[in-house]
């Protein structure tokens, strides 16, 4: 089959590779219809996810068909038209039964490593480095879905594969977000980038009841996009001050909940250079711009959430003003499982069609020039692609 | 890993060999004191010195105990390591499942067999760095059904070790505490376990594992692999003979 792999920062090639096999009883097998590239795939992309090898096939965002269950797969049938969530849950330790699906216990074999760096290991993901387990991702025509009965959910409706494939991750992904800003009437909530998950945390937002959302970011397209299929006032941060203008609509208060949806690549800001260089010197690892100034802005008591990925290690945090303010942190990758069916149901009642995101519609086969300019960011919010 | 710390400094050198250092190091510190050669006083009082205590430095970095000593793995020779894990499964079947010996392999990855020979006796064969085999034979001193196995390797085995396992119920119904301690004197000594920890095996990481293995195969009934999995430098000859499930067996299979 064909997949997308990983061979060094900025070396993304389609190569033929063996198709997948049921490796455990509680496998399926899909066949992809439809993959996209995520912003967090850039992170891997440009270098900064460690525990990637030569080869890896990436991909965390996809859907298709079962073709091949394995003996102790009991729900999934063969035929079945399915969207997997990117993360991996065994549906039976202490967190999936919680409810907190991505720190799952049991589906990372190499949860030890990860331990090492972090003290615990979460749940492994789709096509994310060895770190998170090593599983080969979706951007390829098969792909191997362990507990099967656990993750994937069946489409039955008429709804298209790009109205229903962003339930895999950025929808479920932006709507976590808003969830963890406990939104209450009246609320103004202010997001920090107008990438697909910003565009759904912008949605999100309102569907939880926010008064009004403040969208931030500098592409134009960007947010043209919040604003117009948002419905969020914008904000340029390269043209304003955004702490000043989001004290003055917020009449001095600042927003309620702040939210990231940026992460350890940020841009802009005075400080910007300053955290370029520690990066490249590897005495930081994270450029945690957009945390600095979501902890700056967020009014006394109100809530800063972190959808963005963070790997490793950040400088100059304002603890003292979270602290001092009383900021609640939520964060975490999402825990899909809980999302799947209740946004789908949103999509089947036409209360949102997902698709609104997509600028660029292409194929497998053109994977590697896609990353480059989606990493460009110039006019480019999502990239789908059908494996053939 | 821990290495054991030397408290009580019992001596680790055989008599007749702390005899032939207070023959050796003295003369030497002495024919150093008569020309001036520092070197050689120093050199001759520190073997004096491992004569006269009985105790070798260089022989504990290695490994190596030659005093007389009715333990196999003197209390202060060699690593230890610990690792835990909770498994949402009752204590009982956990247990069950540890007790046949047999079943350890399936979870534990350096280990290549186990055979039990009697109730209190077994022999084990494990695969350690460079792919070689070392083979013990262990016995049970101390077993407390569903709490507590407790073993050591008997005289003769080529890795001295003694450790235990403990199961406790875990708070707020939560499954089963699993603790395992393990002392063993690494083919050559704490130089070794030393030189395997900068290789990447270090010796608690490698019991967490197997640990986590073992939960996973108790909680969902497999053990999470992507082993045999396919990559962009997976040459495609590979894939015809790759092969499928891996090896642990199914749950109603292995409890009673």
């Amino acid at each position: 089959m064909k997949a997308a792999c990983w061979y060094g920062s900025g070396d993304i090639r389609v190569e033929t590779v063996p198709d997948p096999q049921i490796l455990n009883p509680q496998d399926a097998i899909i066949k992809v219809t439809l993959t996209a590239i995520c912003g967090s795939d850039l992170h891997i992309y440009n270098g900064f996810i460690p525990g990637m090898e030569r080869g890896d096939i990436l991909g965390h965002e996809f859907m298709g068909e079962v073709v091949e269950v394995g003996p102790k797969v009991q729900k999934l049938k063969k035929g079945d038209r399915v969207v997997v969530p990117f993360t991996i849950s065994c549906g039976k330790c202490f967190f999936c039964k919680a409810g907190q699906w991505s720190l799952c216990d049991n589906t990372n074999p190499n949860a030890e490593l990860l331990e090492k760096l972090y003290g615990s290991s979460g749940g492994a993901l789709f096509g994310y480095s060895h770190l998170y387990g090593g599983y080969a991702g979706g951007q390829a025509e098969y792909v191997r879905v362990p507990f099967a009965d656990v993750g994937p959910i069946v489409i039955e409706s008429d709804l298209t594969d790009e109205q229903v494939l962003f339930l895999s991750d950025i929808f479920p992904t932006g709507y976590m977000a808003a969830e963890n800003c406990n939104i209450k009437p009246g609320d103004t909530v202010a997001i920090w980038g107008c990438g697909p998950v910003g565009q759904f945390a912008i949605r999100s937002a309102y569907m939880l009841g926010a008064s009004r959302v403040i969208a931030i970011d500098t592409y134009p397209d960007r947010l043209r996009m919040a604003h117009d299929m948002g419905k969020a006032e914008t904000l340029d941060y390269a043209s304003v001050s955004v702490l000043e203008e989001l004290k003055d609509l917020t009449g001095g208060r600042g927003p309620d909940a702040c939210i990231d949806a940026v992460g350890l690549e940020a841009h802009g800001g005075f400080e910007y250079a300053y955290d370029r260089a520690k990066q490249a010197l590897m005495l930081e690892t994270d450029r945690p711009g957009v945390l600095r100034r979501a902890i700056m802005a967020c009014r006394k008591g109100g809530t800063v959430s972190i959808p963005g990925v963070y790997g490793g290690f950040i400088d100059k945090m304002p603890m003292g003003a979270a602290f001092a303010k009383g900021l609640t942190f939520k964060m975490g990758q999402t825990h899909m499982h809980n999302y799947l069916r209740p946004l789908l149901d949103r999509i089947e009642s036409r209360e949102i069609d997902p698709s609104f995101v997509i600028s660029h519609r292409t194929t497998l086969a053109e994977a590697s020039s896609h990353y480059a300019m989606f990493n460009s960011r110039e006019g480019c919010t999502k990239v789908v692609m059908r494996p053939s | 890993m821990q290495v054991i710390p030397w408290r009580n400094k019992a001596p680790n050198v055989h008599p007749i060999e702390r005899a032939v250092s207070v023959v050796t190091g003295g003369m030497l510190f002495i024919n150093g004191i008569r020309n001036g050669g520092f070197i050689r006083m120093a050199a001759g009082a520190a073997i004096l010195g491992r004569g006269l205590t009985g105790r070798c430095h260089m022989y504990r970095l290695l490994g190596i105990h030659t005093a007389p000593s009715d333990s196999t793995l003197p209390y202060e020779l060699g690593v230890k390591a610990r690792a835990a894990v909770t498994v949402g499964h009752p204590r009982h079947e956990i247990y069950e499942f540890w007790r046949q010996f047999e079943n350890l392999p399936r979870f534990m990855r350096h280990l290549v067999s186990v055979d039990q020979t009697d109730t209190t006796h077994s022999h084990w064969v494990a695969e350690g760095p460079g792919g070689h085999t070392y083979e013990w034979d262990a016995e049970i001193i101390n077993e407390i059904p569903d709490q507590l196995i407790g073993w050591k390797s008997l005289p003769g085995s080529q890795i001295a070790s003694a450790g235990s396992v403990r199961f406790t119920e875990a708070p707020g119904d939560r499954g089963t505490e699993i603790r395992v301690e393990l002392q063993y004197n690494p083919p050559a000594g704490i130089v070794g376990a030393w030189a395997s920890r900068l290789f990447g095996r270090e010796p608690e990481q490698e019991i967490s594992a197997d640990l986590k293995r073992l939960k996973q195969f108790f909680e969902t009934g497999e053990v999470a692999t992507t082993a045999g999995q396919s990559n962009g430098v997976t040459p495609l000859c590979v894939a015809a003979g790759r092969t499928g499930y891996n090896t642990m067996p199914s749950l109603d299979e292995v409890l009673p």
